[in-house]
């Protein structure tokens, strides 16, 4: 079977400027925008549902029911708010449609307004990307020359302003309550579920939190057809999605491809993995999900069959690493980044992350026990399902995934009491082993 | 939730049934699961659950497996372990805890290794050690042995919150109740969450804290008067919620165990509400007060004052031994002797005839109990035979006497707290709820949202903004036209059933303001709720230790109800002519025209009056006091008195709820109406005040006035109109809370808690100071200096608080609210 790609939302990405209005607007965009404000609010919800679109900020939930979980109008505001805080490790799929694309995610956003009955949008941009915030402030100043954006527009009745806040760097905001409160001026932790934001959301108002990549495939959709959508992806995975390929893989990046295809495909599209080396372990979306190996390259990557095999599709960030990488290492690090964002709310994650941190810390440097493995796992135990939001649970996945897969490696470390592992041999870059740098953040 | 009927719910209660560990229990929708299971007994351990507060789910001890129907009618578990303190209750759901689901076990006893990875092991030196519930849990729900073998987080310890309130960051479980406790009750969100992971922290506005280099909160943190990170008058409300020791209070820091103290329950003797609270003692030394519970009175919570300040009954000036004066000084003598020569020292100071007729009469004040203040007027009316008797060592009227004995005592129980929490509009009068009703403004904020609030006071406080008061603005003086005038709004609102009219013991101050809050109760159909400050006020009003009103409400002057009372106390008659307020029995003794004073729980720095002179005026002075005051140290005779944790008695509290209170300390101390009682028998008079249940007895027999027998409403008066003419200033002015009260005398702790005295007026007043940055407020007698804040009030008043450091207003201005005051600019 061959394999094609299909490059919907990063169409535009290779042409001169294709972040301006007019390179977009020359590429047939905010024609789906004049065309969805000729439709019923109802139709665009309905459309959506039709189309099966899956929220493709990792969870996968359908959006257009989520889009319908609104109570209905009883006259006071209601809001849309994009979530474009893409922090994890290996996610890179929604910096770069706001930085080449940005109006395919504004388009999004204006369509999605209406259907939803939204006048006031918001767009909370992980603050880091300071790059992008300037694209997008940028984008959203044409959008309001243009007329796509404010009062009445296009004659339509309808208005819309939106804001784009950048956030203030933690990982937690991405989860969407906490994204809330962040907004809102507060501390950002996770709120208390119920009331959902479908009923109170931003300022106690009801909500639709969508990703960026979900709110800028709805113009699409409305363009080309829920059939057009409905050809691509799987029985219940439909449409297409942004696959980001980093790690020892000769030609890393973003692939946009149907749901459902495999690593084995995508590495074909990319050229394999590095010269000379061979796959030994990937995350199929990012490292909150188990790891995969070798024998999962020709699992189709859509939301069930991921799942079935043990992981999460995630937000398909593929992070690829050779035999020349340590596991043990690898997910170290991940460890420390969960320890480093936890938010500090709950227990579990607060304090888990913490001793586990600790204990892969000493077994990484030689100086862990048989039962430091073992603890790892009890430790994990006591997170994974316990914590009060899906980032205890996500710190876990690595751990439990490769202990499970690569016990002997941790054993390895324990019995040589050092890593077996030359780190330069997996580094991309001029590497020496240095002593190991003092944690950044206390 | 912490239930606040104080009657049985007439509605019907949705109620749903689940089972919990097999047991099958219903109750009220809504109801969280940890609630539920505590009904039938079954105790899911927890930290960050308090019922008074809202759900965190933050520490995630409370799991338990959760099955419930779903649409199908098919039981479905959760796939996970939930937080009961989260989750409410479904009908038909099945809840199984530690006790029966092996799951919530291991999840329960996860989560408990988690907590103590970073707790410190320093039980042993821990105030909480013994009471810790992290201490206790651990025992029944954690491992023997900690598999911890890393390094624990480690703060610097302690951080200072406030001059009271130590914080011992590395104990901290996070669990968020002292921070939901400021947010959500106090409404003094002073402290917070910062920083984040295992380095998350409760701090306050301090860049050092923060810890973000060169970052630091913009704008003025300390907007706040107090300057101080965390002034809160309920703050030790987190010390006693705090699940660990990582609150603890300066006062007790160190001070004892848990296991080695005695609790008492008692009832506070510093304000009108009457919170219940446990005194714990060692050794007949008190080491702490803490709230106790008690659902229709002060729920979970006391302030900072009722908390902490105990220590000034036990100063080194406590009085221990009778005092007689010899040769200008005063020796300890036996009680026998210091009886007779007190009362050899009345009788001869009141044994005049003819133009050198002298009576004598009795001082009284606000720290006696219901049975002192009977004593006290019954000591005066048959003893000495006069009605010169007043506890009111305040500003006080006859309109206020006529008011009280109208429509306070002897009318049981009135407006209640749940009543006022459930009004759904509060009209406040000569009264700030933070300041002067302690517990009182706890249960207004908790309708913060649901209840309209108005306040008639010449500026918004910040405690009354933060209950979302209204201004209705008055100089003080003015507030019966006020009241008159009041805006529509506001008139319409209090015409809801259920309305109430607040009106505090400041109203005395204001010509015509009972008449004219009678009248707004009557045309809007609101409620009035009489709130003093004091903690004997409304059982001295009870007890007829005023000089208008005999027990119960009736009036002195009327034939009728004073032979009715001498019927049942066994005399012949009792005294007819009128009797003196404070002020007046000051004045007359200044003048020469009293005999003899007995004073009992009165600060001279608190009279307006010159105490000094009348206590020259009066031939003989007897004092009864539990401390050397000024009044005992002038005295000729000094009879010591029990405070109140080392006798019963009992404080009537403003809603008329009878507050009695047991021994917490017994000592050889006596009760005021004990000591008068063996004094009275020196004229061979059985007062039958030697005892609580004596006292209580009498009361009971007597019962409420008729009618008939009550003196007439106050009749509306035109409220005063001072005019301040340049260079002048009407006087506003009330207490603190936390000030320099004789009751919080030794507690230096607290009294750094208290608000820097500030003078307040409005921009336009101070424009005619110049650019003054302080300001002299002085009157003949004196003047007080303060720091000028402009704040957004009445024109051509000038606000200074009444008994707070660098401001002794009765006692170096000699005057009340509504005074003018020259005012005088300071750069």
């Amino acid at each position: 079977m061959t394999v094609t790609l299909t490059p919907v939302l990063s169409a535009t990405w290779g042409s001169d400027k294709s972040w301006s209005l007019d390179t977009y607007t020359e590429a047939g965009g905010y024609a789906p925008l004049k065309k969805a404000l000729g439709m019923a609010p109802g139709d665009l919800v309905q459309a959506v549902k039709d189309s099966g679109l899956r929220g493709r900020g990792g969870a996968g939930f359908p959006t257009g029911m989520k889009w319908g979980f609104l109570p209905p109008d009883d006259g006071g505001p209601r809001y849309l708010v994009v979530n474009a805080d893409e922090s994890e490790p290996g996610t890179c799929k929604d910096i770069p449609t706001m930085m080449s694309a940005p109006h395919a995610l504004i388009e999004g956003v204006i369509i999605t307004s209406f259907a939803i009955g939204c006048n006031h949008a918001f767009i909370y941009l992980r603050g880091e990307v300071v790059h992008v915030y300037r694209r997008l402030l940028q984008a959203v100043r044409e959008a309001y020359e243009a007329g796509h954006l404010g009062k009445n527009i296009h004659g339509s009745g309808f208005d819309l302003d939106v804001t784009v806040h950048a956030g203030a760097g933690a990982y937690i905001c991405g989860e969407e309550t906490a994204l809330l409160d962040s907004l809102e001026g507060r501390r950002g932790q996770p709120r208390l579920k119920p009331p959902f934001p479908a009923v109170a959301g931003l300022y106690a108002r009801p909500t639709v939190v969508n990703n960026v990549e979900s709110v800028a495939s709805v113009p699409a959709i409305v363009d080309k057809g829920v059939e057009w959508f409905t050809a691509m992806g799987t029985e219940r995975s439909k449409g297409m999605g942004l696959f980001s390929l980093s790690g020892h893989v000769t030609r890393p990046g973003q692939y946009e491809a149907p749901l459902g295809i495999t690593l084995r495909e995508l590495l074909e599209l990319a050229g394999g993995i590095r010269e000379g080396h061979e796959l030994k372990f990937w995350t199929p979306g990012g490292s909150s999900t188990p790891i995969f190996t070798q024998d999962h390259l020709d699992t189709p990557l859509d939301y069930e069959s991921v799942g079935a095999a043990g992981s999460m599709l995630g937000t398909r960030a593929l992070q690829l690493f050779d035999e020349t990488t340590c596991v043990v290492r690898a997910v170290t690090r991940w460890t420390e980044f969960y320890k480093h964002e936890s938010c500090g709310k709950c227990t579990p994650c607060r304090e888990g992350t913490y001793w586990l941190t600790q204990i892969l810390k000493r077994i990484e440097a030689g100086r862990g026990t048989q039962a430091d493995i073992q603890q790892l796992l009890d430790t994990c135990d006591s997170i994974a399902g316990r914590s009060f939001c899906a980032l205890g649970d996500g710190a876990t996945s690595s751990i439990i995934s490769s202990v499970t897969l690569f016990r002997e490696e941790y054993e390895a470390h324990v019995e040589q009491g050092g890593c077996p592992f030359d780190h330069a041999a997996s580094a991309l870059f001029e590497y020496s082993d240095t002593p190991a740098t003092e944690e950044a953040h206390a | 939730m912490t239930a606040t009927a104080d009657k049985p719910a007439a509605a019907v209660v949705d109620t749903v049934t689940l089972t919990i560990d097999g047991t099958e229990v219903s109750v009220p929708k809504g109801t969280l699961i940890i609630r539920a299971a505590e009904q039938v007994g079954i105790e899911i351990p927890r930290f960050c659950d308090h019922p008074a507060l809202k759900p965190a789910g933050a520490c995630r001890q409370c799991l338990v497996d959760v099955a419930s129907p779903g649409p199908d009618g098919n039981l479905r578990a959760f796939p996970k372990p939930q937080a009961s303190c989260t989750m409410t209750v479904t009908e038909g759901m099945v809840v199984n805890t530690q006790h029966t689901s092996e799951e919530a076990d291991r999840a329960q006893k996860g989560v408990m290794e988690l907590l103590l990875i970073n707790h410190p092991l320093d039980c042993p030196v821990c105030d909480k050690g013994g009471e810790c519930p992290l201490q206790n849990q651990a025992m029944s729900h954690g491992r023997p042995e900690s598999r911890f073998v890393d390094v624990k987080r480690v703060f610097e310890k302690p951080l200072a919150l406030s001059s009271e309130i130590l914080l011992d960051r590395e104990r901290c479980v996070l669990c968020q109740r002292c921070t939901r406790f400021s947010k959500e009750i106090a409404g003094d969100a002073f402290i917070d969450l910062q920083n984040r992971g295992a380095q998350q922290q409760i701090g306050t506005f301090d860049e050092d804290v923060l810890d973000f280099d060169g970052y630091r909160p913009v704008g003025a943190a300390t907007v706040d008067e107090a300057g101080k990170a965390f002034s809160s008058y309920y703050s030790g409300n987190t010390v006693q919620i705090c699940p660990v020791g990582a609150l603890t209070s300066a006062a007790y820091r160190f001070r004892s165990r848990p296991f080695d103290l005695v609790s008492s329950p008692s009832i506070s003797e510093h304000d009108s509400s009457g919170s219940a609270i446990r005194i714990d003692h060692r050794r007949g030394k008190i080491l702490r007060r803490l709230a106790d519970n008690d659902p229709v009175v002060n729920e979970d919570w006391i302030s900072d004052k009722d908390r902490f300040a105990f220590a000034w009954q036990n100063l080194s000036d406590r009085l221990t031994r009778p005092m007689v004066r010899k040769d200008g000084d005063l020796v300890e003598v036996s009680w026998p002797e210091a009886l007779a020569a007190a009362a050899a020292g009345i009788k001869a100071a009141t044994s005049g005839e003819g133009d050198d007729a002298r009576g004598a009469a009795v001082l009284t004040g606000g720290r006696v109990t219901l049975e002192d203040a009977y004593a006290f007027q019954k000591f005066a009316r048959v003893v000495l035979g006069t009605n010169d008797v007043d506890s009111r060592a305040r500003a006080a009227s006859d309109e206020e006497q006529a008011f009280l004995g109208s429509q306070v005592a002897g009318t049981g129980l009135g407006v209640t707290f749940g009543e006022l929490e459930k009004a759904p509009a509060v009209l406040l009068v000569g009264f700030e709820a933070e300041d002067e009703g302690g517990v009182v403004f706890l249960r207004l904020r908790k309708s913060l949202g649901r209840q309209r609030v108005a306040t008639v006071a010449p500026f918004l406080t910040r405690g009354a903004e933060k209950l979302g008061a209204t201004l209705v603005p008055a100089a003080p003086g003015r507030e019966a036209a006020a009241l008159a005038d009041l805006p529509a709004d506001v008139r319409d609102a209090l015409a809801q059933p259920g309305a109430v009219v607040v009106l505090g013991e400041r109203v005395a101050e204001a010509p015509g303001a009972f008449a004219a809050a009678l009248e707004v109760a009557s045309s809007t159909g609101a409620r009035l709720a009489w709130i003093p400050r004091r903690a004997g006020e409304r059982g001295a009003v009870e007890a007829g230790a005023l000089p208008g009103l005999l027990p119960g409400g009736r009036t002195a002057t009327l034939k009728g109800p004073r032979d009715a009372v001498a019927k049942a106390w066994g005399v012949d008659a009792l005294p007819a002519a009128k009797g003196r307020d404070t002020a007046g029995i000051l004045a007359a003794a200044a003048e020469g025209a009293i005999g003899a004073l007995v004073v009992g729980g009165v600060s001279a720095s608190d009279l307006t009056g010159d105490v000094a002179a009348a206590l020259e005026g009066a031939g003989f002075v007897v004092s009864l006091e539990v401390r050397r005051s000024e009044i005992a140290e002038a005295a000729d005779v000094v009879l010591p008195v029990a405070p109140p944790s080392e006798k019963s008695g009992t404080f009537v509290n403003w809603e008329g709820r009878l507050r009695s209170f047991a021994t917490a300390i017994r000592t050889d101390a006596m009760s005021d109406h004990r000591v008068l009682d063996l004094l009275a028998r020196e004229w061979g008079v059985e007062l039958g005040t030697g005892t609580v249940e004596a006292v209580n007895a009498e009361l009971a027999a007597l019962g409420a006035a008729s009618d008939a027998e009550r003196p007439a409403a106050p009749k509306a008066k035109a409220a005063r109109n001072p005019r301040a003419k340049k260079g002048t200033a009407v006087l506003a002015t009330w207490h603190q809370l936390v000030d320099e009260g004789a009751l919080q005398d030794g507690e230096p702790y607290l009294a750094g808690t208290g608000r820097v005295a500030v003078a307040r007026m409005s921009a336009a007043t101070a424009a005619a100071l110049g650019d003054a940055v302080s300001v002299e407020v002085s009157t003949e007698a004196g003047a007080i200096e303060l720091p000028l804040v402009v704040t957004d009030m009445v024109d051509g008043v000038v606000w200074v608080p009444v008994k707070s450091p660098g401001s002794w207003v009765a006692r170096d201005l000699r005057v009340a609210a509504g005074a003018v005051v020259s005012v005088k600019g300071a750069a």
